[in-house]
């Protein structure tokens, strides 16, 4: 399968295609509906949900990218433990940069960046696209879905913190003297910093995304 | 008949393709608000009764209307009381009813013009669903809530709870109880405590010495049962509460319309009832705080129970279909409402909750009502074929 097309470009409209995909039509939030607990559980401010949406991109690049190097050496049999072995490797190695860099940011995602090992996207793109395709296509794929993910988690994370804590990245963008405490006629809405609001939000992000691209609706 | 040919005379203008076409749903609305619509079965024949969606809407709003009015006077009674004056009947109902206004007209304006939106999008008749959701959000929240709040929640519940289900019943929750929810997590400063059941304790005005605005169940879950009103009080509704619960009286004659009219199920209310007391007697027998052991006939009186039972749990569309079903929907959602009271401090009511979870159970119930019934009238058919 190495020789059958030599020549491609490194960003021909098909491999731009697998980067671009993942954003809209093909988004593993919305459409395939896949690593959704970790966009419930991390979203609820930005800072972390960018961090946490930039792990999953590396892991899911270089993991597919690894796995696609060695794909053919690797037992189908054994193929899925082959799988965790380089994904929790990634992770490890993610965690520790994490720690060493953005502690503060490191410490609120606290598990959810070692769940990244069982965030379905991960494994859902080695299984279906890193162990049938050549190392570039699938490490496009892998920052495709990544991003794709992110994606989702930033508007998710914006929604929930500008309307659940009244800050942008931290910074107050709804002024003190708003809040009925202060005298003014605002309050939080404390749904927004629970997860099933986020679970809420997600929904009516697919409701728009359909509404807008039909093909998308399912009989 | 002037109002009656007037709507003939601009109906064409709102046919499909017309001038105003695009209003088609909206006018529609009015006109079958207005006038019984003549439209007849074409095809076939069907037992048809004279009463129609909009008919069955319209009792139960006059169900609630006593339960709507005693919440106007006595918003302000209690707040008459809370500036230790003494109010002439009219005074008292009239503030009250410049209060509650509002949040009616928010209620309505906010769900009317979703409803009509989505109608008028989806090219469907506009439902009359919200003509009653629209009188209950009032009627089960703190009269001191912000508008805005009310506004939001309203058009979440509709959007949320009601339209992305496909509308009118389709809904699994009941979208009046859902709005409160929503207010409940997302305000809860608003929507629970001792300030905000009484105007103008939550903007800071002067009470007189001794007086709480504390309901009865907070009193209770403070384990201040002698702080509890008397019954005759909370039976009459002189309590502190959200505008709509806190009178049983008026409670009772909109069950007994609600009943007498068949609109209601007396099924669901009596077993609600009869869940509160297993309940209640389960905790007297326990009773490890001073909580648990109130007599069972304390807790329908306090609170949004009996609101909940009658209004609230009987909604034909969120609740179970089948008749045996209705006894477990309902016994289940008056045994948790008085577990989640008396167990949960951090949620004096449980009567929404309960409700709520209970919507979410409905069809399961159902489900293996009928699979029971299946499986019984499938062995009696074996039994009767094999002698």
């Amino acid at each position: 399968m190495s020789d059958v097309k030599e020549k491609e470009p490194w960003f021909s409209a098909k491999n731009i295609e697998l980067l671009t995909g993942p954003l809209n039509s093909k988004n593993p939030i919305t459409v395939l509906v896949l690593g959704i607990c970790s966009a419930l559980a991390v979203t609820v401010k930005l800072e972390p949900a960018i961090v946490m949406a930039i792990s999953v991109t590396v892991v899911t690049a270089f993991s597919n990218l690894i796995i696609s190097l060695i794909r053919n050496t690797i037992p189908s049999r054994i193929r899925i433990i082959v799988q965790l072995v380089v994904i929790a490797a990634l992770v490890i190695l993610v965690d520790e940069v994490l720690k060493a860099y953005v502690y503060d940011v490191s410490k609120q995602l606290s598990v959810f960046v070692g769940l990244i090992i069982t965030n379905c996207i991960v494994m859902g793109r080695l299984e279906a696209f890193a162990l049938g395709n050549k190392p570039w296509p699938a490490f496009l794929d892998g920052i495709g879905n990544g991003l794709g993910y992110g994606l989702i988690l930033v508007v998710l994370a914006f929604f929930r913190e500008l309307l659940g804590s009244g800050t942008i990245f931290g910074y107050r963008v709804i002024p003190e003297s708003f809040y009925y405490s202060n005298g003014g006629m605002y309050e939080n809405n404390g749904l927004m910093i629970l997860p099933p609001m986020a679970l809420i939000l997600v929904g009516l992000i697919i409701w728009i995304q359909r509404g807008r691209n039909r093909k998308l609706i399912e009989e | 008949m002037g109002l009656r040919s007037y709507i003939d005379k601009i109906k064409p203008n709102f046919q499909k393709g017309a001038k105003y076409g695009m209003f088609h749903s909206t006018f529609d609305a009015f006109e079958t608000f207005l006038f019984v619509p003549n439209r007849v079965t074409t095809k076939g024949s069907h037992i048809r009764d004279s009463i129609d969606m909009k008919r069955t809407m319209t009792v139960v709003i006059v169900a609630l209307l006593p339960a709507l009015f005693f919440g106007m006077w006595n918003v302000g009674y209690q707040h008459a009381l809370s500036i230790g004056e003494s109010w002439p009947f009219w005074q008292t109902f009239f503030f009250g009813f410049l209060r509650v206004l509002p949040l009616l007209v928010v209620s309505y304006g906010v769900g009317l013009s979703v409803e009509f939106a989505f109608a008028q999008a989806r090219g469907h008749e506009v439902n009359e669903g919200f003509l009653v959701s629209g009188l209950l959000i009032p009627l089960i929240l703190p009269v001191d809530v912000p508008l805005w709040m009310v506004a939001i929640a309203t058009a979440f519940a509709v959007i949320v709870g009601k339209e992305v289900f496909g509308g009118t019943g389709m809904n699994i929750f009941n979208p009046a109880l859902l709005a409160r929810a929503f207010l409940f997590f997302a305000y809860p400063s608003h929507m629970s405590g001792d300030k905000v059941w009484i105007d103008g304790l939550a903007k800071g005005q002067q009470v007189v010495d001794g007086f709480s605005g504390a309901t009865p169940l907070a009193n209770a879950a403070a384990y201040q049962l002698d702080k509890i009103p008397s019954a005759y009080d909370m039976f009459m509704g002189f309590i502190p509460g959200s505008i709509g619960e806190t009178s049983k009286l008026a409670i009772l004659i909109g069950a007994i319309l609600l009943i007498i009219t068949g609109i209601g199920s007396w099924k669901i209310i009596i077993s609600v009832f009869g869940g509160g007391l297993v309940a209640g007697l389960l905790f007297n027998t326990l009773a490890i705080n001073p909580y648990m052991s109130i007599p069972p006939w304390q807790h329908f009186l306090m609170g949004g129970f009996a609101f909940g039972a009658v209004f609230m749990a009987t909604d034909p569309v969120s609740a179970s279909q089948t008749e045996r079903g209705k006894w477990i929907y309902g016994f289940l959602v008056g045994f948790m409402a008085i577990l989640v009271r008396v167990l949960n401090p951090a949620y004096p009511e449980g009567m929404m909750l309960s409700i709520l979870l209970m919507n979410a159970f409905a069809p399961l119930i159902d489900y293996y009502v009928i699979q029971g019934n299946i499986r019984r009238r499938l062995k009696r058919t074996n039994r009767v074929a094999k002698s």
